[in-house]
């Protein structure tokens, strides 16, 4: 119980990601909170890789995790200028008015 | 020994209610704060875990840009709280249920793995990290020479990014006088300069 080993650090980073994929299920309203659970679930593959990359002795998995960080902050960057671009032309950002392409 | 489990359990006891709490806030404020709180907590399991440099970009990039951008829109825009929160209730059953089998797969998938440890590869380890350099210097050294292309490739994925973000929501203004480089330098003298002769004592 005192003896941290990898599996604990997997089951904290298990527990984010259903976390993360329960907050889209819950939020299907918001767009924000959405790219936010998205957000958590990658902090999760994260703290995996980071967890894996300690235990094995092998840095390669802190840089993937390095480049999981910079296709993370591109996603978000571009997600919110899509939202910010569309509150702007609909004046609404609820998921259920994102129907223009009659997805 | 006892200080590492105690800061380990603090650190992802408060990890894990700040995800809650970011999945199930009233307002999207408050969601952004409680992110900001997993992400430096995330930051101290990294540390514990032995990678120092990760755990400072997470607090500078995450902590520093990503959420102060998710703050920014928020409040930019006007939502409204209460259209928000439609359908919280009717799509907790599913989520739960949807959460709690993925985390029961992890969770087997991860018992098995502890109750029968020959299971786990044996991985050689196919670049260790050197005892004698910090987390950092091993980084560098291995991020600058075997992975320099991936790290060009990275670079340009922000770039694009930026780019992106900065097309889609610039806005041309009617009204607004702008200056059109190329129109100065097609101004002609012939087309600009009229020479009137104007008599003494006259205006035109």
């Amino acid at each position: 119980m005192l003896e941290i080993g990898l599996s604990h650090y997997l089951t904290v980073a298990a527990i984010l990601f259903a976390l993360g994929i329960c907050g889209i299920f819950l939020n299907r309203k918001s767009v924000i909170v959405i790219l936010m659970s998205i957000e958590l679930m990658l902090l999760a593959v994260n703290l995996n890789l980071v967890a894996f990359s300690a235990a094995l002795n092998d840095l390669v998995g802190q840089v993937f995790a390095m480049f999981i960080l910079t296709v993370a902050a591109a996603e978000v960057a571009i997600g919110l200028a899509i939202v910010v671009v569309y509150f702007r032309n609909r004046g609404s950002i609820a998921v259920d008015d994102i129907n223009l392409m009659k997805g | 020994m006892i200080v590492q489990a105690l800061a380990f359990y603090l650190f992802s006891f408060i990890l894990v209610a700040a995800a809650v709490m970011v999945i199930s806030a009233r307002n999207p404020v408050h969601s952004v704060l409680f992110l900001i709180l997993a992400f430096f907590n995330a930051a101290g399991l990294f540390v514990l875990c032995g990678a120092e440099f990760l755990a400072m970009v997470l607090v500078v990039v995450y902590v520093g840009a990503v959420a102060v951008l998710f703050l920014f829109v928020v409040m930019m825009l006007d939502i409204n709280l209460l259209q928000l929160r439609e359908g919280f209730i009717r799509y907790l059953p599913v989520g739960a249920v949807v959460a709690l089998i993925l985390l029961a797969e992890l969770l087997v998938m991860l018992g098995g793995w502890v109750m029968v440890p020959e299971m786990a590869p044996s991985a050689i380890a196919a670049t260790p990290a050197p005892e004698t350099l910090t987390n950092t210097h091993a980084l560098g050294q291995l991020l600058y020479t075997h992975y320099i292309y991936l790290f060009q490739v990275a670079g340009l994925i922000l770039l694009v990014a930026m780019i992106g973000a900065i097309v889609l929501t610039h806005r041309r203004r009617e009204g607004v006088r702008r200056q059109k480089v190329s129109d100065q330098i097609r101004r002609r003298a012939e087309e600009t300069v009229e020479l009137r002769k104007v008599p003494t004592g006259k205006g035109i």
